[in-house]
């Protein structure tokens, strides 16, 4: 085990989450939010060195059951695993073929089966990796489900600010575009919430979900008039499937109307970061040439997305030693 | 055929306005003689002791689904009708949503032929609206009708196109067979899961507004006004419906609706956790939606409770919520549970929920039940309000588990069941099995 890791391991009797899973942000009080970052600053370190690697979780199986199509995520969670030299399989399955017969349970019956310790979901009905974690004995990290949750999107988020901020307490984050269906949107707002940030959403009405307040969110649809008062703006991927829908009119005066663009950012405050979870659809959500200014932290928050879920998988397996 | 004299028992029958301890004699398959003190002609009367229970009417269901023919796995008719039975219910209307649909004489002689063979029990068989159940043509009615169909309903499907429900409504009217409308404008209501609203936003689940219901409605009892035909609102579950359907009959609109004990007694709170088994069209709605259907049991306004039975698969059930099927069972709990959490609640009497389920559904669709007159059929059911009824899926009569009752302990147990004067049931047990036991 390496130095940095040195202060966790004498405490290592209580550095447990409550729960077996991490389905929602909901699960995790504050204190144990604050434990996942802390952890995770100690885990950035190792990404730094040579060797990137630590024999923390060594004999540990960690299965990724991706439903959905998903790079970025499926192999941050890999990297992660591998970092802690846990052995990682990956299953792959279309939704479609699920929905011919095989179903949420007789999927976990198979996990079971190969002893795994931990399972990660994705998977593009909401819910799914609640059920999941209630037919099987192992562990289970949300990675996605639906339009639910996307927890350790919310963490790495929240690590993300905490690193740029110092804090998370009191700043003030607008999250821009498909709240109806985002799981980054419902995680982060339930996340930021916890921490003591005050959170608007903001778009137009048909993107805005139903009693979307309730949350004690602040409902917008206007980004000039927010702009100026936020330090974080949170950008969402339009998802361009939903152009069907008629949720808007198209994509042209989305961009026109909640797109981030040079001229636009002239009113945000100076220290205003931009934040997205990727892919970014260049043009439409952000313009080209903001994705790649100092104020995006869209690389930071891949790079800290790989120590963050570290830090959950150490400690949903209870950080064992093995040796 | 055996007599039967029913004694002491207390005796509700709202179709007769009868409240008190009587007597109730069965003679020939019929109701002979109802009143105090009764004596039978025949020394071969068999006496029941009925003191401490209620005899009502033999309960009639307007909305069930038996999926038979077609998905047999998860009903049959024979099962169907047991869990009937063990319900309270002597009659059950069945819906036509069966493979193939009940949208010719052929598949409606069918479930006839079938139900005559369990032996007791009544199937009354509704009638699609159109082929097919889609939306499309007309199914032919007149056929139907004298096969034996005794309304007509897509349900589970709304008919979206206007002017075939104004043509159904219209052309119905030579029966004076009621339509029953699945009240779902689907463009609203397209991929939702729950209803929309807080919980619908938290859990990440398409919803379906209330509008999506009220707005058809609203449209059929438009239709309804226009044409003079009779229309019939299932699984009634908003607010605003239960408006528009109190409004339309303070105008004089020849309109009729029915509410379900889960949408009287569940909420879309209960969607936490996403289990499948609360999963159900029209979905649980909002706390104030449950308050509004309560009172409209009070005002009068609601003319019938049913369950709308719908038996699935038990693999079927445990998918992703999502893929999951709509639909929750319902013949073997619903008494116990509107007596429990209603009556229970003081909502209603007992009498009001019997008539609810018994006379005025028998009335909606036009047959002779729902009551215990003399020279009625002897469908009767004695209940005993102070039994607790645990509801265990694994002594279900159904063939199917989906319900959200799970565990629960309710009020009200049926200890006997007579259908045309026979015994179905006897002391919690159904005859046959007390036959094949003495044989044993």
């Amino acid at each position: 085990m390496g130095t940095a890791l040195g202060y966790w391991e004498q405490e290592k009797s209580s550095l447990k989450l409550k729960n077996k899973d991490l389905v929602s942000i909901n699960q995790l009080s504050k204190e144990e939010i604050t434990l996942i970052l802390d952890m995770a600053e100690s885990f950035k370190s190792i990404s730094k060195r040579p060797i990137k690697k630590v024999p923390t979780l060594r004999g540990r199986t960690i299965v990724t059951l991706f439903f959905e199509p998903s790079t970025r995520t499926r192999t941050s969670f890999e990297l992660a695993a591998k970092r802690l030299s846990a052995d990682t399989v990956s299953i792959s399955k279309s939704a479609s073929s699920v929905v011919k017969g095989e179903s949420i349970k007789d999927t976990a019956q198979t996990i079971e089966a190969m002893a795994a310790d931990l399972v990660v979901i994705r998977h593009p009905a909401s819910g799914s990796a609640e059920l999941l974690a209630r037919y099987i004995k192992c562990g289970v990290i949300n990675g996605g489900d639906g339009s639910h949750e996307h927890p350790t999107q919310a963490l790495l988020d929240l690590f993300t600010i905490r690193e740029k901020f110092g804090k998370i307490e009191g700043l003030k984050v607008a999250i821009v575009g498909d709240i109806a269906h985002s799981r980054v949107a419902r995680s982060n707002i339930f996340a930021l919430k916890k921490m003591g940030a005050d959170v608007v959403v903001v778009g137009p009405p048909t993107l805005i979900p139903r009693d979307i307040d309730r949350l004690g969110v602040d409902v917008s649809y206007n980004l000039d008039a927010v702009l100026p008062e936020v330090d974080i703006l949170y950008l969402l991927r339009i998802q361009l499937e939903r152009q069907g829908e008629s949720l808007f009119p198209s994509l042209r005066e989305y961009a026109s109307l909640f797109g981030l663009n040079r001229k636009r950012l002239e009113a945000a405050k100076s220290s205003l970061v931009v934040m997205h979870p990727g892919p970014m659809n260049r043009g439409v959500e952000i313009s080209a040439e903001i994705a790649d200014m100092p104020q995006a932290l869209i690389t930071t928050q891949v790079t800290n997305g790989v120590a963050v879920r570290m830090a959950v998988l150490y400690l949903l397996l209870g950080g064992v030693e093995v040796e | 055929m055996s007599s039967y004299l029913i004694s002491g028992g207390h005796v509700i029958d709202p179709h007769n306005n009868t409240n008190d301890i009587m007597d109730v004699l069965v003679e020939d398959g019929k109701i002979a003689s109802v009143g105090i003190g009764i004596t039978s002609d025949k020394s071969s009367a068999e006496v029941i002791d009925a003191s401490g229970k209620v005899i009502i009417p033999g309960l009639v269901d307007m909305h069930v689904h038996l999926r038979d023919p077609g998905r047999e796995d998860e009903e049959t008719i024979e099962s169907g009708l047991r869990a009937a039975a063990r319900g309270g219910f002597t009659s059950v209307a069945c819906m036509p949503n069966t493979e193939p649909v009940i949208d010719c004489a052929s598949v409606v002689e069918y479930v006839k032929r079938k139900a005559a063979d369990v032996g007791f029990g009544n199937v009354f068989p509704i009638g699609a609206i159109t082929h097919g159940l889609k939306g499309e043509t007309l199914s032919e009615m007149g056929e139907l009708v004298k096969a034996g169909v005794v309304a007509f309903s897509d349900d589970g499907r709304c008919v979206m196109n206007s002017q075939l429900m104004r043509r159904a409504l219209e052309y119905s009217k030579m029966w004076e067979k009621p339509v029953i409308s699945h009240a779902e404008d689907s463009s609203l209501a397209k991929g939702g899961q729950i209803n929309e609203g807080y919980y619908s936003t938290i859990l990440g689940l398409k919803g379906i507004p209330a509008a999506a219901e009220e707005i058809i409605v609203a449209r059929d009892i438009i239709l309804a006004e226009l044409t003079g035909g009779k229309v019939h609102i299932a699984h009634l579950s908003t607010a605003g419906s239960l408006e528009l359907v109190r409004q339309a009959k303070e105008r004089g609109i020849d309109v009729t609706c029915e509410v379900t004990p889960h949408h009287l007694i569940l909420t879309e709170a209960d969607l936490i956790g996403y289990n499948t088994n609360f999963k159900v069209n029209p979905p649980l709605r909002s706390s104030k939606d449950v308050e509004s259907l309560r009172q409209g049991l009070k005002d009068g306004v609601i003319d019938a409770i049913a369950s709308d039975h719908a038996p699935h698969a038990r693999h079927e059930k445990e998918m992703e919520f999502d893929y999951a099927p709509f639909g929750l069972i319902g013949l073997e709990t619903t008494l116990a549970l509107i007596i429990t959490d209603i009556v229970g609640s003081g909502v209603i009497s007992l009498s009001k929920a019997i008539e609810l389920m018994s006379v005025n559904p028998a009335k909606i669709l036009g047959v002779p039940k729902g009551s215990i007159g003399v020279g009625d059929t002897a469908d009767l059911v004695i209940l005993d309000t102070n039994a607790v009824l645990e509801v265990d899926p694994a002594k279900f009569e159904s063939k199917s588990i989906n319900t959200p009752y799970a565990g629960r302990k309710l009020k009200g147990v049926v200890t006997d069941v007579f259908s045309a004067g026979r015994p179905v049931i006897r002391d919690g047990r159904f005859v046959s099995e007390i036959v094949s036991l003495t044989n044993q």
